[in-house]
């Protein structure tokens, strides 16, 4: 078996192409359907780890404090994330909170964790163990996370509620707001082609 | 331009790192030689898979819509809400652009992901050469919009998280919720197992006559 390193197939049509050296900030476009093949960022990797920091301490935050609260008679009533998917668990909903819990929580943090776990060895200059294992992983759960389409969820349950009672959005949905656009960016910004060319050299 | 594609060179492209390697002989079960994914020709059963999967999605979206998401319980009585009982409120309450929303990602979004499918399946069944360039970018929209559908998913958890105030109102989850998320997450299952590249190959049976 061998490699072949000047040519590129389309992964959508197959198509074989051969690959052209890119501007900074380009594109590559399938010649044939038009499907991206890849860019190149300027600064991918570092902006990747920064951003990654940066979406971790949001993270935290988010699932730390409440994301809104109700308040009635005086009282406020709030929930964490968490929280929802405890009581969805409770009554008797046990794959949908499953679902939220996946979607929202364990699939982030993972991805966020799988990208330091392979960018900072390499930063420094060292190739982590399993590298090749996490990368895979990483890759296979993207399309499960789904921080933005939460943070439509949150604000469509706010004005359903706000006909109920005063809505009081906390800590946490700002946090999540955040982080959408860092999820966003980190997943515009990486780019396994630089990852793995950055773990050649390492090793 | 002349077309060459990477399986017509016996070429296998990774799907995780993207790497092209020389498909061995009479290999099975070859391993991409960079980052150890598996690698295939096309997906494995792609069809088959797809329309099961695809099959099963459809039945579930009957009680999605039919059974409640929400059954809400105050001193004035229980109410229990469907999908469209939801955009209903909205729209009668003034809030027609949240109506829209939840009406295009909850019942537009699942409806049109099925046919667009159901399509793609039947046209590469019949190896048909029609609209190629069309039916590769109506993939990419089934695979890029297919997860706003959980929007009604997370809306239900919150709501229910926060109404648990047994004095005035208690909001539940209703069956509905499971067949719903189910339903997303079959599509979304389906149009992963969906290979775009057999959109392609009639293209190549065609150049070989």
């Amino acid at each position: 078996m061998q490699t072949n390193t000047s040519l590129v197939a389309c992964h959508e049509c197959d198509l074989l192409q051969r690959e052209v050296p890119l501007p900074q900030g380009g594109i590559v476009r399938c010649g044939r359907c038009g499907a991206e093949l890849y860019r190149s960022h300027p600064d991918s990797f570092e902006r990747t780890l920064a951003l990654t920091a940066g979406a971790i301490f949001l993270f935290a935050i988010a699932n730390a404090f409440p994301i809104v609260g109700l308040k009635l008679q005086g009282q406020v009533i709030q929930t964490t994330l968490f929280h929802a998917v405890q009581i969805l668990w409770d009554e008797d909903m046990k794959s949908v909170g499953v679902l939220v819990f996946v979607t929202t929580m364990l699939i982030p943090a993972l991805q966020l964790l799988g990208l330091t776990y392979l960018l900072l060895p390499l930063r420094l200059g060292r190739v982590p163990q399993h590298f090749a294992l996490v990368f895979r992983m990483l890759q296979a759960v993207r399309p499960w996370g789904m921080v933005e389409v939460f943070m439509l969820g949150v604000l469509v349950s706010l004005v359903k509620l706000a006909h109920l009672a005063g809505v009081v959005p906390g800590i946490a949905l700002w946090s999540f707001a955040a982080l959408m656009f860092l999820m966003a960016a980190i997943s515009a910004v990486f780019d396994p082609r630089d990852l793995w060319a950055r773990m050649r050299v390492a090793r | 331009m002349s077309f060459a594609t990477a399986a017509s060179r016996g070429l296998l492209t990774c799907h995780a790192c993207g790497l092209l390697a020389r498909a061995a002989p009479h290999g099975h079960d070859i391993c991409c030689p960079r980052c150890g994914a598996q690698l295939h020709l096309r997906k494995p059963d792609s069809i088959a898979r797809t329309w099961a999967l695809l099959i099963t999605a459809m039945i579930l979206y009957i009680p999605a819509n039919l059974l409640p998401m929400m059954h809400t319980s105050s001193l004035f009585g229980s109410q229990s809400d469907t999908i469209m009982s939801g955009v209903v409120y909205f729209w009668t309450s003034g809030s027609w652009y949240l109506a829209l929303i939840i009406f295009f990602a909850s019942i537009m979004v699942p409806m049109l992901k099925m046919i667009a499918l159901i399509l793609l399946l039947v046209s590469v069944q019949l190896h048909s050469r029609w609209q190629l360039r069309q039916r590769a970018g109506l993939y990419r929209l089934v695979e890029f919009v297919g997860r706003w559908s959980m929007l009604d998913i997370y809306v239900v958890a919150i709501i229910v998280a926060l109404v648990q105030l047994k004095a005035l109102a208690t909001i539940e989850p209703g069956p509905g919720a499971i067949a719903f998320g189910a339903v997303v997450v079959l599509t979304m299952l389906a149009a992963m197992a969906f290979d775009p590249r057999l959109i392609w190959d009639p293209v190549e049976e065609k150049k070989r006559g």
